[in-house]
């Protein structure tokens, strides 16, 4: 301590200081330790008393020693007695001590209560502050309990000095904080407010952060504070530089004070009152102004208190997202920051920038940077700022710059520091997931990001790109394609070998045409990389093994040769080793059938939200801005289990995959017999179960009130050729349906939006009478209403009877409707049941549209789901005038010039249901060389567009 | 292999830093200093492994020597090179020191490059380090020297050279021995080990061949028809010798011979831990009067034969750490309470067999806040007394040189014994 005067300096102290200073060791600076210790036990023994000096100085030296890092277990008594001394040094060393050393349970505690009591109720500033402060540094629940009542009263009380203010709001800010349950709000609450108003700076800068941690956790009772603060922060930001004097900082006026209360604002939503709210919105266009103005300092402290209230201002104007004008101007002054040569600059613009993407006024404005920012992203040397250039690229990525955006973190990720390549990839596995115009894109990205950073690709990755595989079969075959390519690579990623696995064992059948990735080849690539994997990896290999011997029979031998070797059926791993022995016994046993039951497809998995995303979620709370996963139109259960029943009751002998997804799977083959037999569901949607007898049917009056017959078989499968008869009626209403020896049926029907009416003709072509003529129709009362009328149980030889069906769309459908005819001609049971031609283009509506309206749309249609597309040969002539008129029958408006090329067709049109009405747009381009077209439907609904696309296929 | 070497003073700052290795980096001297030294006394083992880096160091007085590896090395190895090192660093400047190291920064230097080889400690004999590595200036050796120093270096005896002659044959024999005690205070024995060296000085011309005689007790039993020697016989547990020292015949008939390398040198070292005499007897008596007072009486009995005088006798009674007062009443010698070391040191110059002494002390404790005991530290002693407590005798030492024509009647022998204390310690 050179610098001390003689009267108040503790020479003792700087000699036993400099001893410490210039021990050669730690053992003789312990050594010098323990003597001084003896020493001032001896002084302190109380023999004689002690002067307030001598206690000082001997309290500063044990100070000193406990701060070197030695126990003191004595002394706080005297340490108490300095406190009730009148002179400011004295009672300062004793504050400081036992700031320092008393813990919160000592006995002494009540002396040193005692003594700052004494202290607060002086009336003496510095005494006051001295006890204020340490009772803050301590700031235990002791303190607190003894003290939170008081500390209000100094705040507020009118007479307390301003320093003694001070020290009191930032004492009660660090006992509200230690234990906020003690310090009750109460009347001086609304009175802190009002210290806004002070006119000492200091008050204010302290009133403010007391405020702001208070109405964080109270916000209704400090709301009248943001008029005050705005009016202040007004004040401030319209004085010149000089005004504020003292609080004037490298010609910034008080930034501290400003930040404060910008921050302060930022816990509140706007003001309500236009006044308040027009200055405030002055007071932030004046910020934004000065940021433009010339630095009127070189110093850095100029720019960085005027940055600072900047970027407070630029968070406050982001808290509110209410301005557009201040929104982009924001960013427009963040963009300039953008390449400032300082780093923190850097980091704070791209922080900022991040949460601004956020916002709808300014994602536009942002995205003007992304070639500085991507540039950030090559070239910072900084890791953090990169890190951040990569959130930001992350929140200001959409459809139309995802493409460029997922490359450039792609290529960035090559170089990526460690510390953040999983999350860059977690970034990119999502951005390509949420912003995948085509599928295959998405793939190539996927199997880019595990061939580039595998190791950070986590489990999730891998899970999300095949289920989305599963889920599309439009991708399917240049998924496996793709794998196939990437797993020749001579190393390749254990989890693209996982992919790889998985995708080749489902739909390695895809790319099997092919000579260069027949079955064999395809095996023999990925059972090169088996040895290089590990358990669950070969685990997984070992089942796409299996599916392979499904796929492809002819490769069984070269399998089931390996599933047999040493290495598989005697692996030490319980897991390989069974399932090994298990498919092994399961190729050679089961029939191919059964085989191919139990390896079906995977069906598709339920849409959820993306673990991925999930995953990032939890790994980072800020910079992941929260994102809504496309609501991709599933393909609902409703519609499997449709699917199902059409196929179980059309048919026959094996179980339906889609009957599988209900988890009605039965491994033996299921006889023609009994379809499905026990399938609940089944039996309650189709009433087609063999259960079901055809009184059940029957008495079914909803369908038919015929009363019961003799006739007790179930309705019989539909005949083969339904579909096709199905298929001549797209797109015609009227003609012959049905035809034998024995019945002509013949149709006419009439559409408007989603009601449909059938007249049914039943000629008997015979001269013998049908005796319990009998219809039914069936299925489909989800999907369509349809009611009959009964007609006579007999019919003439040579006669005809019309039965008149009233039909109502509730909502779009795949398989048509059955049509059960049952009679006995000369008392052999004629049972015949056929498609009913009621398909979902019947419920089209036209509509007319000019080619820039018809774009449009088919440009909001863009979702890869909602897409159908379709490439089939000709299988009629490509006559124009029977196309258009093909296109007209299917219920669609045939739109002209519409199409650039003159060649292709456009229609559109609206499918009217009850439930709902979903647009249809239509692409046909036939290719006349090569007696191809290829069909494009884009409608609002995916299983929609596939239905269309389907029933059309056929047409051409 | 040992890969670097340095020495750091006691601030942690690098005097001496030689890398033998690449797998050492730069950053494994600054390693060793923030997690070990400036760790203040946390890291306690010798051995310290920080990044798969172990770093084995030794201290002497102030300075620290760390030997670093990345290797699996033998740690007893290690810590016999860095020991040997310090032995031939005093050799060369005398006490191991900051200032020294700095004075003899070249030379330490020159003996690193000589006594370890990429890793692989060399020859660490002082003696033969001596002949080629000298402190006085360039010394040019003619072509023969340089010859013979080769040889001698790369030959067999490489401790000793050839041609060596002295007017007077002299040899003498130091054996010293440092016991280590701790007794209860009622007078038990808890653990109680003797360990000694026989260091040897000999000024003996050519290439004498020599044998050493003690009285160990597996060679007394096997003459103990024949010799019928009266003296009783000590059990070593263990020994190590001298690299001179030939081990295929101690291992078969237990003799020990060899040929000495010129100057000093440490025969051998050895332990034993059945039937020590122990020269002193520490007899405390500590009570606490109330939570202020403390008396003390510590009386010592010397316990050798009357005719033998003890020296440097210093008896060390550790005082609670709130002690604010001592008065000290002894009959003999000095005693006096230091502060610094928290103890009453009793300090005795000279104490005859079978004596005893007495002092008593009144300690004034301050009373603190603190609830904790007193621990109540062990009453620790050091001294000095001239003869084995392990009991062990110089039975003979025989000298041969068939080539030179003096026999083992003409050298003269000096034998000489000091027992000196270890952690001598009696509780209270």
């Amino acid at each position: 301590m050179p610098a001390v005067s003689k009267g108040d300096g503790m020479r003792g102290l700087a000699v036993f200081i400099s001893d410490i200073r210039n021990c050669k060791s730690k053992e003789a600076e312990i050594k010098r330790i323990n003597k001084e210790l003896a020493n001032i036990r001896s002084k302190f023994k109380g023999d004689k008393a002690l002067d307030g000096y001598s206690k000082k100085k001997y309290v500063c030296k044990l100070l000193f020693i406990f701060l070197l890092g030695h126990d003191i277990d004595f002394g706080h008594m005297e340490a108490v007695n300095l406190l009730s001394s009148n002179k400011y040094t004295e009672k300062q060393i004793g504050y400081l001590f036992i700031s320092v050393l008393v813990n919160s349970n000592s006995e002494l505690i009540r002396l040193i209560n005692n003594a700052i009591k004494n202290d607060l109720s002086s009336r003496n500033p510095t005494f006051m502050c001295l006890a204020l402060h340490c009772i803050a540094n301590v700031g235990s629940r002791e303190m607190a309990e003894a003290f939170a009542g008081e500390i209000p009263r100094i705040l507020v009380a009118g007479d307390t000095m301003d320093s003694v203010k001070q020290s009191a709001a930032l004492c009660l800010l660090r006992l509200y904080k230690a234990s906020p349950d003690l310090v009750l709000m109460g009347e001086w609450t609304s009175r802190v407010v009002h210290l806004l108003n002070d006119q000492h700076m200091g008050v204010v800068t302290a009133a403010i952060s007391l405020i702001t941690c208070l109405s964080s956790k109270n916000p209704d009772e400090f709301k009248t504070c943001v008029s005050l603060a705005v009016s202040r922060l007004s004040r401030i930001v319209s004085s010149a530089s000089t005004d504020l004097q003292d609080y004037t900082y490298y010609f910034v006026p008080a930034p501290w004070l400003s930040c404060k209360l910008l921050r302060l604002l930022q816990c509140y939503p706007p003001p309500e009152d236009g006044a308040v709210k027009g200055r405030l919105v002055e007071c932030l266009e004046t910020i934004l102004n000065k940021a433009q103005e010339p630095p009127k300092s070189k110093k850095v402290q100029h720019s960085n208190a005027k940055n600072a209230i900047l970027f407070e201002a630029i968070s406050l104007i982001i808290h509110y997202d209410s301005e557009p004008n201040l929104l982009v101007r924001a960013c427009n002054q963040l963009g300039q920051f953008l390449q400032h040569r300082e780093t923190n600059l850097r980091y704070l613009a791209l922080e900022s920038m991040c949460t601004l993407a956020s916002s709808e006024f300014s994602h536009e404005a942002v995205k003007t940077h992304i070639e500085t920012v991507i540039n950030a992203l090559k070239t910072e040397r900084d890791v953090s700022v990169r890190q951040r250039a990569a959130d930001l690229l992350y929140a200001m990525c959409d459809r139309s710059n995802a493409k460029q955006i997922v490359a450039e973190m792609l290529s960035y990720l090559e170089t990526a520091d460690y510390s953040i390549r999983e999350e860059m990839v977690l970034k990119v596995a999502i951005l390509a997931e949420k912003y995948a115009v085509d599928y295959s894109w998405y793939v190539d990205t996927i199997l880019n990001l595990i061939r580039i950073a595998g190791d950070y690709v986590s489990e999730e990755v891998w899970y999300r790109v095949i289920q989305i595989v599963i889920n599309r079969d439009d991708v399917q075959g240049y998924a496996a394609k793709t794998v196939f390519e990437a797993l020749q690579a001579p190393a390749c990623h254990e989890n693209m070998v996982k992919v790889g696995g998985y995708i080749l064992g489902e739909f390695g059948n895809l790319i099997a045409g092919d000579p260069r990735s027949s079955p064999l080849v395809q095996f023999n690539l990925l059972h090169s990389k088996f040895h290089l994997c590990s358990v669950p990896t070969r685990a997984l290999l070992l089942s796409a093994y299996i599916k392979f011997i499904n796929l492809f029979p002819e490769t069984k031998a070269t399998i089931q040769e390996v599933l047999r070797s040493d290495s598989q059926i005697r692996n030490s791993d319980v897991e390989l080793q069974q399932r090994a022995v298990e498919y092994l016994k399961l190729s050679s046993i089961a029939s191919t059938d059964v085989l191919a039951t139990v390896l079906e497809e995977m069906p598709p998995f339920p849409e959820r939200e993306s673990s991925i995303l999930a995953k990032l979620k939890k790994k980072k709370g800020p910079g992941a801005v929260s994102v809504e996963l496309e609501d991709g139109k599933e393909r609902g259960e409703l519609n499997d289990l449709h699917g199902g029943m059409g196929q179980n009751t059309s048919n026959s002998s094996t179980p339906s995959p889609s009957a599988d997804l209900l988890g009605l799977r039965s491994a033996a083959p299921v006889s023609g017999a009994t379809p499905s037999a026990g399938s609940l569901l089944v039996d309650v949607f189709s009433e087609a179960g063999p259960a079901a007898t055809s009184a059940g049917v029957n008495d079914d009056g909803f369908l038919s009130s015929a009363p019961p017959t003799a006739a007790s078989e179930d309705p019989a499968p539909p005949l083969p050729e339904s579909d096709e008869l199905l298929n001549k009626f797209v797109c015609k209403n009227n003609g012959v349906l049905f035809e034998n020896q024995l019945l002509q049926i013949g149709i006419k029907s009439e559409y408007r939006q989603n009601l449909g009416r059938m007249y049914l003709f039943y000629g008997n072509k015979t001269s013998v009478q049908f005796v319990s003529f009998n219809t039914t129709v069936i299925g489909m009362v989800f999907f369509l209403n349809v009611q009959t009328k009964t007609v006579e149980p007999l019919v003439e030889g040579g006669a005809q009877v019309q039965q008149v069906i009233n039909i109502e769309c509730l909502t779009d459908f795949i398989d048509a409707p059955l049509l059960n005819i049952k009679f006995r001609y000369g008392g052999a049971l004629q049972n015949i049941s056929l498609k009913l031609p009621v398909t979902i283009n019947k419920f089209f509506q036209p509509t007319e549209m000019a080619a820039a309206d018809f774009f449009q749309r088919w440009k909001q249609l863009s979702q890869p789901q909602q897409e159908a597309q379709k490439i089939f040969k000709a299988s009629h002539g490509m006559d124009t005038e029977v196309l258009k008129a093909k296109l007209l029958g299917l219920g669609t408006a045939l739109l002209e010039n519409v199409d650039p090329n003159p060649e292709n067709y456009v229609c559109a049109g609206v499918i009217q249901t009850k439930a709902q009405q979903v647009g249809c747009l239509l692409r046909l381009e036939p290719n006349a060389q090569a007696q191809m077209y290829r069909l494009t439907l884009r409608s609002s609904k995916d299983t929609v567009s596939q239905r269309v696309c389907d029933l059309l296929a056929e047409q051409f | 292999m040992i890969g670097g070497l340095f020495i750091y003073n006691h601030k942690g700052e690098v005097l001496i830093s030689r890398v033998y290795r690449d797998d050492i980096g730069r950053n494994a001297v600054d390693a060793f200093r923030v997690n070990v030294i400036h760790a203040r006394q946390q890291v306690r083992s010798p051995v310290t492994n920080i990044a798969r880096t172990s770093f084995f160091h030794v201290k002497r007085s102030n300075i620290w020597l760390a030997a670093v590896t990345k290797q699996n090395v033998n740690a007893a190895m290690v810590f016999e090179f860095l020991y040997k090192m310090c032995d031939v660093m005093t050799a060369y400047f005398g006490k191991i020191s900051e200032e020294n190291i700095k004075n003899n920064f070249v030379l330490i230097y020159e003996l690193l490059d000589e006594i370890l080889d990429f890793g692989y400690p060399q020859n660490s004999e002082t003696g033969a380090l001596k002949t080629f590595i000298t402190q006085t200036g360039i010394k040019s050796q003619s072509k023969e020297e340089q010859s013979q120093i080769t040889s001698q270096v790369t030959g067999q005896i490489g401790w000793r050279r050839e041609g060596i002659k002295y007017r007077r044959n002299e040899l003498f024999l130091d054996v010293l021995e440092s016991v280590n005690l701790l007794m209860s205070p009622q007078g038990q024995v808890l653990s109680a080990h003797v360990s000694g060296r026989v260091v040897m000085k000999s000024y003996l011309s050519g290439m004498p061949e020599c044998k050493f005689g003690m009285n160990d007790k597996i060679v007394i039993d096997k003459q103990g028809k024949g010799g019928g020697a009266t003296g009783q016989s000590i059990a070593i547990d263990d020994c190590t010798f001298h690299q001179c020292v030939r081990l295929s015949k101690f291992d078969a008939e237990r003799s020990i011979s060899f040929i000495p390398p010129d100057g000093e040198c440490e025969l051998m070292r050895y332990r034993t831990t059945k039937d020590i005499i122990l020269p002193f007897r520490v007899i405390p008596l500590v009570r606490e009067v109330g939570r202020t007072k403390l008396e003390v009486k510590v009386v010592i009995k010397s316990n050798f034969k009357p005719s033998l005088l003890a020296q440097k006798i210093e008896v060390r009674i550790p005082t609670p750490l709130n002690t604010s007062g001592v008065q000290v009443i002894c009959m003999k010698g000095k005693a006096k309470y230091k502060a610094s070391e928290n103890a009453i040191v009793w300090k005795i110059k000279r104490m005859a067999g079978m004596k005893e002494s007495q002092i008593s002390a009144e300690i004034e404790l301050l009373p603190t806040n603190d609830k904790k005991k007193w621990a109540r530290p062990p009453i620790s002693m050091n001294f000095e007394v001239p003869f084995a407590p392990s009991g062990l005798k110089v039975r003979y030492l025989k000298v041969f040189e068939p080539k030179l024509n003096y026999s083992d009647h003409d050298v003269i022998k000096w034998v000489r014994y000091i027992g000196r204390s270890g952690i001598y310690e009696t509780r209270c």
